[in-house]
């Protein structure tokens, strides 16, 4: 064997090897101050870009940056949007819509484009997830069971910027469900020439808000550039959000975040400890979710005020978000309530405390003793505690294993399903217990509160209480602020003395972001978020 | 074919929950209505047999979660996009695998060989995505010490973004590859004809590259079709984990979401593309050895 050939193979072989390095390429930074452009990741591909069909949070959050309500999140309230001014009585509202307002092809929007998509969002045909937050309107519920005809819907334009809107019912916080997706307008000749292409690529949608969408590679990437027919153009300072990456990969985000390719990434517990070791400054914002144990009122033990007591008085949720969550940024549940909840006129948490069961193992077994009693039983039978499949998940559910068993002997069955099949048995009803937990629909106590009125399909644990149920026709019903406020504290006593439910904690995440380079970055709980629309590029120094 | 779309329905259909649950409880009409669209209100056999007859025709319906796309396009935009990166890990994996695989033959028990077959068994028993995630925070490095982005972390556009990602892909397929033209190569070193060969006078150069690399990659070739599909259709972790858009990551989102449309579109086309594969390579194998070919 002659050397040469070794030699030509061994060169051939290194150099299999080593292609990669040979390329070089430059790529953009995260932020570029003239330019005023931002680069991001996201997640996932936004599934549905139409707003009266989207429900997830990636498609709000490029949507809540090109279209626009009647009203908008402001940073801390709500703020005018295409509306310029607005009265609300029990029985409508009329809003009165600025006539600078445009779509991104110069054309005025006017109300006929809100009447258009809201009838689109009520319409059975559309097949709206979100169908039923269009329910306060007169008629929304029947139209979209198709019991009347979409024209019949409590919403008419009186002319081409006066939009009238007739409830069902009385309303007291329609406001903020008119910065929602589903509520946002849609102009009826560019949806009929797009068909059933509407929404599905950047150049089958139409945007009013302060940026448009210019490209859409999908599952790649997403290009957002500043609206020049946006009425209120010059209070938006960036000119571009680049979305050059798209991964669920959180540890891949992080990576591109560390190599400067995008300014704002979330951490979960792995990158967390990374990020945390090498020095970056963590952030930590509440995302406005709510997690409980649900407990299954049909089934006997469950079913018991004394059982669920003695599991009450052995949970303590301080123990539990800093021991077993040992995350930062989760807050001990002691509530239905977030704490970030508005109540009459200031934190509803501060307007009506949440009360605190006291640990006390000796009280608990005093109640599972009664329990017991009151069951005919000698021994509790082992029960089924039903939750997700992840990580966290797992940890938490051993955790209440482990306490369960030690503090009152109690024998927990896990059962740890992917999501889809854990949705499929808390709807079957198939568990004793279930580790649930809830995300708001609409800046109000009630998107909470009514979950667990008698009616509402997500009391899967059918919870059963009449006068809870009173209380929630009373907060639904009523405008006066107050005796809202003041039905839904109730309710807060009411789930608490019951143990309707046991509150664990209230999510929190944690974050990095370029905060040196850019500034005005809001993160909210409903709306989109991370919201960029006010953020600016600073000169770098 | 129509084994592997009965198949996949059953099963599809046998596990609980469907697509259209979703965290938030549906009052019965608004499902009602999402039933509708999606003709989920038939009973299953019903479903089945208009499936068939849309598969028959090529259409695969809508996607339950990217709601107004069709399967169709799905398959259309990102297919390319695996079978780039793919074809690519493929030329790293044949190339590198025959070139280092004759390399530790020609070596046998010295040092490179020993060398080689270390990297190889690391290759072998080191999951794709541990390589990924390690190349990638490699790369962060890399870019950080000498200040520039010589590599992209992650991302989709360029040549230079999927060299890195296509390397891991192929990572595994080489080491494999490796040792199987290792062995190959071993046997045709030693057989009677590399002998006759040299008795008759044959440059060196043309006994390598005619006899034994000729005849030793057989074997290769073989596994060539199903490791291509194999590849090409098992790069979810590498395309998730590089920002890649590729058909991969939609077919495992869709499992977990039960997509029943994109599940059903995604396996058939999968299938075809396997059952294509293994033909390719049959009619590759005639090329290379002229016995198989047909008079």
């Amino acid at each position: 064997m002659s050397s040469m050939i070794k030699k030509c193979v061994f060169f051939l072989a290194i150099a299999a090897l080593l292609l990669p390095a040979i390329a070089a390429h430059a790529q953009i930074d995260a932020v570029s101050f003239e330019e005023q452009r931002i680069s991001v990741a996201l997640r996932g591909e936004p599934p549905n870009l139409n707003g009266t069909e989207a429900t997830d949070a990636d498609s709000m959050m490029v949507l809540g940056h090109v279209m626009e309500g009647l009203l908008r999140h402001g940073k801390r309230k709500l703020e005018p949007g295409v509306a310029e001014k607005w009265e609300m009585t029990p029985e409508g509202a009329t809003f009165w819509l600025r006539k600078d307002a445009k779509w991104s092809d110069g054309k005025p929007v006017t109300a006929h484009d809100f009447v258009f998509a809201w009838r689109k969002a009520a319409d059975p045909k559309t097949a709206s997830e979100y169908a039923f937050i269009m329910y306060v309107l007169k008629n929304g519920e029947a139209v979209s069971i198709g019991e009347k005809d979409v024209t019949e819907l409590g919403v008419t334009a009186v002319d081409d910027y006066t939009l009238k809107v007739d409830f069902e019912r009385p309303c007291g916080y329609f406001e903020s469900l008119t910065a929602f997706v589903t509520y946002y307008p849609i102009r009826e000749d560019f949806y009929n020439s797009r068909g059933d292409r509407y929404a599905a690529d950047a150049g089958d949608l139409l945007f009013n808000g302060p940026f448009k969408l210019t490209d859409w590679v999908h599952g790649a990437s997403l290009r957002m550039e500043k609206n020049e027919h946006y009425w209120n153009k010059d209070g938006i300072t960036l000119n571009v959000i680049d979305i050059p990456y798209i991964t669920p990969d959180t540890r891949a985000r992080f990576n591109l975040y560390k190599d400067g390719k995008i300014i704002l990434t979330r951490l979960d517990s792995e990158t967390l400890s990374s990020a945390t070791k090498e020095r970056y400054k963590i952030r930590k914002f509440s995302d406005g979710s709510v997690f409980y144990l649900e407990f299954n009122h049909q089934r006997d033990v469950p079913g018991n005020l004394n059982f669920r007591k003695a599991i009450q008085a052995v949970f303590d949720p301080q123990v539990f978000v800093d021991k077993v969550i040992a995350l930062p940024g989760n807050l001990p549940g002691y509530s239905l309530f977030p704490v970030y909840l508005k109540g009459v006129d200031d934190d509803f948490r501060k307007e009506y405390p949440a009360k605190k069961a006291k640990v006390d193992v000796g009280q608990a077994k005093e109640y599972l003793e009664k329990a017991k009693q009151e069951l005919g039983i000698a021994e509790i039978p082992p029960l089924v505690l039903l939750s997700g499949d992840t990580p966290s998940a797992s940890k938490q559910a051993e955790y209440l294993q482990g306490l369960l068993k030690e503090t009152l002997g109690l024998e927990i069955k896990l059962d740890k399903q992917i999501f889809k099949q854990r949705l499929a048995k808390m709807t079957a009803g198939d568990f004793d217990i279930v580790a649930a937990g809830w995300g708001p629909d609409y800046d109000d106590p009630l998107t909470f509160a009514d979950l667990f009125a008698s009616w509402n399909e997500n009391n899967r644990g059918k919870y059963v209480n009449s006068e809870y149920d009173e209380l929630i026709k009373t907060a639904v019903n009523s405008v006066d602020p107050k005796a809202r406020m003041d039905a839904m504290g109730k309710c807060q006593d009411i789930i608490f003395g019951d143990v309707a439910i046991l509150p664990q904690y209230e999510r929190g995440l944690t974050y990095v972001t370029q905060s040196k380079n850019v500034k005005g970055i809001v993160r909210r709980v409903i709306g989109a978020d991370p919201d960029y629309t006010h953020a600016r590029v600073v000169q770098p120094k | 074919m129509w084994f592997i779309a009965t198949a996949t329905f059953m099963a599809m259909h046998a596990v609980p929950g469907d697509p259209l649950m979703s965290e938030k409880a549906m009052s019965p009409e608004i499902r009602k209505n999402l039933e509708a669209r999606y003709g989920l209100d038939k009973p299953v056999v019903m479903q089945y047999l208009i499936y068939l007859k849309n598969m028959l025709s090529g259409d695969f319906g809508i996607s339950f979660t990217q709601e107004n796309r069709l399967v169709n396009d799905i398959i259309r935009e990102h297919f390319p996009i695996s079978a780039i990166l793919g074809v690519l890990a493929i030329v790293f994996a044949a190339g590198g695998g025959i070139l280092w695989g004759a390399l530790t033959a020609l070596y046998r028990n010295k040092a490179p060989d020993i060398i080689i077959m270390f990297f190889v068994i690391l290759g072998v028993s080191v999951p794709s995505f541990v390589f990924a995630a390690l190349s990638q925070l490699l790369i962060v490095s890399i870019n950080k010490w000498t200040r520039t982005s010589i590599l992209p972390v992650a991302g989709w556009g360029s040549i230079v973004h999927m060299l890195v990602p296509a390397l891991v892909l192929g990572l595994g397929t080489m080491a494999f590859l490796v040792r199987l033209m290792r062995s190959s190569m071993l046997e045709v070193v030693s057989s009677d004809y590399i002998r006759t060969a040299k008795a008759k006078g044959l440059s060196q150069m043309r006994i390598f590259f005619n006899h034994q690399l000729r005849n030793a990659v057989m074997p290769v070739i073989t596994v060539l079709g199903p490791a291509i599909a194999a590849i090409t259709t098992g790069g979810f972790v590498v395309e998730s984990v590089f920002a890649i858009p590729g058909l991969g990551r939609y077919f495992v989102e869709a499992v977990q979401q039960l997509d029943y449309t994109v599940i059903m579109g995604t396996t058939v086309f999968y299938g075809a593309f396997l059952v294509l594969m293994v033909i390719v390579v049959d009619i590759a194998y005639a090329f290379v050895d002229p016995r198989i070919r047909l008079q």
